[in-house]
């Protein structure tokens, strides 16, 4: 076994680490607090490539390369409860993912937090992330890949809320873990079945594993309830918690309010890492997901259910997209469409596509999220793209870098790695043998995700900047808001209101994303497929006649068109005509008012919750109360009652009735006994008159009686 | 050393309770001293029992059998096997700390046990939650009975879970809820008459049902012995006997099982038999609530454990599903209460029921026959551990909750409204970190010691029983909702201008937290600390069920 294989657990452990002393050491320590979760990071990311590259060395090899590693945790009925972690390739390109993203992130969060009063706070929280994050990746046990997935929800809860002050990001907090959890029940439950199932948690374990051929042939052919195979029931149930983390249809409504924490925590986790956890937990579970019994089709009802929540979370999510005005939520809503892509990817066509998206959208996503961050830093808090326009300008190596990430976003053909990915996605989803309506609902979504991100980029930075004369009077209200986050600005506050660049330490790791962002792309194009290859292993190599072969070629030019088309309607209706002032309606408003108030608010599907879960758990605690202090307490008050009634009428009988007779028989008695006891008051004369009254009448009855 | 360790174990903190209760009414800090040193006595007892147990034996250790009164069956009969060494550790961390955190009560002048009865409520004036109560009260008398109380508690604790004999058991279960009763009736909060009365007649109805359970089993079989009536059910023949002796052969057992039943399900408790138990924890003071808590409603679950389920299997069978529904019941509705309330001490104490419904769970699902379910036994294993664990975790947990709300109690003057508060992370940042570990335990997060009891509870019990399993994590998610409120309306949130001097935990609260915390992240991360001990009492439990 390789070094790096049997230390994997280095990298989720040094970042946790430390994390621990960050939280233990003083408040004020921000130096400390950034070099240590900064230095960690890079450690980890070099043990991430250490890791990468066994990877490479041993690709093609015989199969996937696949080590794995584990521990003793816990014992019960005298089987022990093994965890562990796997080096694999799926693995491999995740951690370096993961780690670099993090890296560039922290560096980037070195600037944007660097007047946060809990700034060790914010560093302490997002070293656990990464570390829970890693833990993720690298598990090779459900068990400890559940117990890191939570791990990875608390610190999200903890970051939404780092401004807890907020009433909105608590809220956003509290609803971000509740509606997660409720995925992470279904979680729990299929963790269980599969425990029961197969007697093990483990994924890999040299042919033992719940993911490997012998177990999986068990669970086929073990029907369930309604004719299902226990793999699809335990599949669903996974992918229950799958469709909470990853903000899939109809658990998607946390994700937009957790735009709520600070900007770097929704680059990171509500965007490029944390989000994408359900997207890689149903790669890792592939196997059990696909698994059909020989000869049956290989689209089975679990990944069935992948593919349709996916294509309709990138359709539903797109469409919102075009409606918000929030520069976060525009990037959140357009991160479920996203999203959905993965899953639909995962659905139709494996592993590979669906990762393959996971990885450049983690690129550009996290440039954007960071590209909006220093928009909204050099606006002064500001958040609404309607009060910005011009940008471009003022900020240029933000607006250079944003632009990629949005072409890249867009899917604009050739030179932006969201074109590839995006690409095989819908070549898949086309091939997909069950319906076609995925795929045009994914092409759809390819045309909205280019119109609102052209609206987004045409909003912000061409045109005028709508917001300069009123900026004393509008950033002092929003101070309040905002207290925490900015209170003084970075890279020098010119006083006059207008929008600044921001600093270098924010810059750079912009530009490097932003080249990422370009060059990923070209590791997963038809004509060199090296992505699939390296997770499936086997060899890649170039042909570049792949890329004219009809079908492909077609396809690219099919989606080249929609991205095209969206890209032209964005211009024509945001980038030509810009708006004149902050507070005119949207053009679409104005042409179409019904659907825009449908896209707006979002569907209504908050408010539909409001009004069912929400409202029905507030009734059901209600109802709980009352059975509790009128039905179940009313039972024991009526026995108190009837007790203490009881007591009262035995209490009646024994004052009224037997203590009445027991008194007036004592009183005769008493009255017997004083009657009684004059006989004896001790008086010697009156006995001795007595006995001699009684003699004299003794010795008349004598005499008396001598006669007769 | 052969001494009788269990013996002396049991009779430190009630010799200890004698000579606390013997000093003057002023003496108040040489009582709490007292009463800190008998109690660390005890916890190191129980330390040294823990390292001398054989782990590699599920059998019972430490035997102590001596003949009491032949005649009738009674034994003086002690043991410990993994389940109540576990307890008897629990209830050997619980009391110190309960000990220390009630310094505060007595702070002040003192006055006589009569003072009590007068002093009048303290005028905490302003707003005033529905559930706000004033309770810490600085002039309180009565310290040397208030620790005499907490002793014999401890005592009684002890030996409930070391006796095997039911005559001597019984004495025990009777003799913790006498301190228990003047501990709320002379030291709670407004209402504690009501609620202490409450508590008292409840555990009472109970305990009678329970002896006279236990009278009609003694008649039918002569043994009082937990061990060999229990060899005894698994042969099948106590409802023989019970037939025999009594009559009505049909109905006798579960007229006897019903009885037992309810004496236990009062005490864990079951809903529907569980509104004493609100109002006596949010009635006692903060340390009485730790111990009522932390270890008196584990001696319910003890008693399924070591009495109903081994005795009873086989009417357990019979209304299986039944109480399975109980238990579904149990958990589910005392989470969903548990939101409806605005009492900070109350949300726990449902939150408390709900925790304990988990173990209900278990404890029913496991004696089902199981047929058709894959490795029976080792589900039921897990099942068992996981009971087990759950009940040391939430002794710990919801222990230290009630001290956390105790310590803030002390800060708002007894205010523990859930609006009373707002935003207050802001002024007590330790506090918060502190409190909100102690919380996600209590939520069940991964890497605190909650989850891993849970965890191995629904492993074994999903199998067992699917769908109660599966209605079971409805209590999971309300849980999170009602604690993420918790911890969003009290320390969310813009500040409440009334709190801006509420002083952080002081060096020495954050010590007394610390033990509890401390342990939360060890078991969490190492259960097999407590799970290599229980284990194989666990396995020899499983095949006493197993017929």
């Amino acid at each position: 076994m390789t070094w790096i294989a049997q230390n994997l657990w280095l990298i989720p452990v040094l970042p946790l680490a430390a994390s621990g002393v960050i939280a233990v050491n003083k408040q004020r320590q921000h130096k400390l607090a950034a070099t240590l979760a900064i230095g960690s990071m890079v450690l980890a990311f070099l043990l991430s490539l250490c890791a990468f590259s066994a990877t490479l060395i041993h690709h093609g090899e015989s199969g996937v390369f696949r080590e794995v590693a584990g521990f003793n945790w816990l014992q019960f009925g005298g089987q022990w409860l093994q965890l562990g972690w796997v080096l694999d390739p799926l693995t491999a390109i995740m951690l370096v993912m993961v780690s670099f993203v993090s890296l560039l992130i922290f560096i980037f969060s070195v600037g944007y937090m660097a007047h946060d009063e809990n700034f060790t706070r914010f560093f302490c929280f997002m070293s656990l992330f990464a570390a829970a994050m890693l833990g993720v990746v690298i598990a090779n046990n459900l068990l400890l890949f559940f117990v890191c997935w939570e791990i990875v929800g608390l610190t999200s809860y903890l970051l939404i809320g780092f401004w807890y002050h907020k009433p909105s990001a608590a809220a956003a907090a509290k609803k971000a873990f509740i509606t997660t959890r409720i995925g992470d029940l279904g979680l729990l439950l299929g963790m269980v079945w599969l425990y029961a199932e197969t007697g093990t948690l483990n994924f890999y374990a040299d042919g033992h594993g719940c993911l490997e051929s012998s177990a999986l042939t068990a669970m086929v052919t073990h029907m369930t309830a309604a004719g299902m195979a226990v793999s699809t029931a335990i599949g669903l149930l996974i992918f229950l918690g799958a469709v909470g983390k990853s903000g899939q249809l109809p658990l998607h409504v946390w994700l937009p309010d957790a735009m709520e924490g600070p900007t770097p925590v929704s680059a990171l986790i509500h965007a490029a890492t944390m989000v994408a956890a359900g997207v890689f937990l149903v790669a890792r579970v592939y196997p059990l997901m696909s698994a059909h019994p020989e000869g049956a089709a290989a689209e089975t009802a679990a990944l069935q259910v992948v593919t349709w929540v996916g294509a309709l979370t990138a359709i539903f999510a797109a469409s919102v997209a075009v409606a918000q005005t929030d520069i976060k939520r525009i990037l959140a809503y357009s991160t479920v469409s996203q999203l959905g892509y993965m899953m639909l990817g995962l659905g139709v066509g494996g592993v590979a596509v669906g990762m393959f998206h996971l990885i450049t959208h983690a690129f550009f996503k996290a440039l954007l999220f960071l590209g909006s961050g220093s928009v909204i830093h050099g606006c002064h808090e500001e958040q609404d793209v309607r009060k910005m326009g011009g940008l471009k300008k003022f900020m240029p190596v933000t607006f250079a870098t944003y632009a990629i990430g949005m072409l890249a976003l867009a899917g604009f053909p050739l030179f932006f790695s969201g074109f590839w990915s995006k690409d095989e996605i819908l070549h898949a989803a086309h091939g997909w043998p069950v319906s076609h309506i995925p795929f045009f609902l994914g092409c759809a979504g390819a045309l909205l995700t280019a119109f609102y991100m052209t609206r987004q980029v045409a909003l912000v930075f061409f045109g005028e900047y709508r917001s300069s004369g009123r900026q004393s009077a509008h950033s002092s209200s929003k101070t309040d808001k905002h207290e925490k986050s900015a209170p003084t600005h970075v890279g020098g506050y010119d006083g006059k209101g207008e929008p600044h660049e921001s600093p270098a330490v924010m810059i750079v790791p912009l530009v490097i994303l932003a080249v990422f962002a370009i060059l990923l792309g070209f590791v997963g194009t038809p004509a060199w497929p090296w992505f699939d290859g390296f997770l499936n292993g086997e060899p890649a190599g170039f042909n570049f006649s792949k890329l004219t072969e009809s079908g492909t070629l077609g396809l690219m030019l099919a989606s080249a068109g929609f991205v095209f088309t969206g890209l032209g309607l964005g211009w024509w209706l945001y980038g030509k005509r810009q708006r004149k002032t902050a507070e005119e309606p949207d053009v679409l408003q104005v042409a179409q008012p019904a659907v825009f108030r449908l896209l707006e608010n979002k569907y209504f599907v908050d408010e539909i919750y409001d009004a069912t879960g929400v409202r029905f758990n507030a009734w059901a605690a209600q109802a709980c109360d009352f059975l509790d202090r009128w039905i179940w307490g009313g039972v024991v008050m009526l026995v108190t009652w009837v007790t203490l009634g009881l007591s009262s009428l035995y209490r009646f009988t024994d004052e009224f009735v037997v203590d009445l007779g027991f008194d007036t028989g004592c009183e005769t008695l008493r009255e017997g006994g004083g009657e009684m006891s004059r006989w004896q008051n001790g008086r010697v004369q009156t006995y001795l008159r007595v006995i001699g009254v009684a003699l004299v009448v003794l010795v008349l009855f004598l005499i008396w009686g001598r006669k007769t | 050393m052969n001494l009788p360790w269990l013996t002396i174990l049991t009779f430190v903190p009630l010799f200890g309770g004698i000579v606390v209760a013997g000093l003057g009414a002023e003496q108040r800090r040489l009582a709490r001293g007292l009463a800190l040193a008998f109690s660390l006595v005890g916890l190191a007892g129980a330390l040294c029992l823990w390292k001398h147990f054989d782990a590699a034996s599920g059998d019972l250790q430490f035997v102590e059998k001596h003949d009491w009164v032949p005649s009738l069956g009674i034994q003086y009969f002690l043991g410990v096997d993994g389940l109540s060494l576990l307890m008897v550790m629990l209830t050997a961390i619980v009391t110190p700390l309960a000990v220390l955190a009630s310094g505060s009560m007595f702070d002040g002048k003192a006055g006589s046990l009569l003072a009590i009865h007068r002093s009048p409520l303290p005028a905490a004036g302003g707003v005033r939650g529905d559930g706000a109560h004033g309770v810490a009260r600085p002039t309180q008398g009565g310290a040397h009975i208030f620790y005499a109380l907490m002793l014999w508690l401890q005592a009684g604790l002890f030996g409930t879970f070391t006796a095997l004999n039911f005559f001597h058991w019984f004495l025990f279960w009777e003799l913790v809820l006498i301190p228990a009763f003047f501990l709320i009736k002379l030291w709670g909060g407004p209402k504690r008459g009501p609620a202490a009365t409450q508590f008292f007649i409840y555990t009472m109805v109970g305990s009678v049902t329970l002896l006279l359970s236990f009278l009609a089993i003694r008649l039918a079989t002569g043994s009082f012995d937990f061990i060999e009536l229990a060899d005894m059910a698994k042969r099948g023949e106590i409802t023989a006997k019970l037939g025999e002796a009594i009559g009505w052969k049909a109905h006798i057992g579960l007229l006897v099982f019903f009885g037992a039943f309810l004496g236990f399900a009062v005490k864990v408790p079951v809903v529907p038999f569980h509104t004493w138990l609100p109002s006596a924890y949010a009635e006692a003071p903060g340390p009485v609530t730790m111990l009522l808590t932390g270890v008196m409603s584990k001696m319910g679950v003890y008693g399924f454990l070591r009495v109903l389920l081994p005795i009873f299997p086989e009417q357990i069978r019979l209304v299986l599903t039944p109480l399975m529904w109980l238990a579904v019941l149990t958990i589910v509705l005392s989470a969903c209460a548990a939101f409806a309330q605005r009492d900070l001490k109350r949300i726990l104490a449902y939150s408390s029921i709900n925790h304990l419904g988990y173990c209900l769970l278990a404890l029913f699902a496991v004696t089902g026959a199981a047929t058709g379910v894959n490795q029976p036994e080792l589900q039921k294993a897990a099942a068992l551990n996981g009971v087990l664990l759950q009940m040391f975790n939430h002794g710990l947990t919801a222990s230290a909750l009630f001290l956390f709300v105790w310590l803030i109690e002390k800060r708002s003057g007894g205010l523990r409204g859930l609006e009373d508060f707002g935003g207050i992370r802001k002024v007590v940042p330790v506090f918060t970190g502190l409190m909100g570990i102690a919380l996600f335990s209590s939520l069940g997060l991964p890497g605190l010691n909650g989850f891993v009891g849970e965890f191995l509870i629904f492993k074994g019990v999903f199998p067992l029983a699917p769908w109660a399993a599966a209605l079971s994590t409805l209590g999971l998610l309300v849980t999170a909702i009602f604690l993420l409120t918790l911890i969003q309306r009290v320390f969310c949130g813009p500040l409440n201008g009334r709190w801006a001097q509420m002083p952080d935990l002081t060096l020495s609260e954050r010590a007394l937290v610390a033990v509890p915390i401390a342990l939360m992240f060890v078991l969490g991360i190492w259960p097999q600390l407590v799970l290599g001990v229980i284990d194989l009492t666990v396995v020899k439990m499983v095949q006493q069920l197993n017929f």
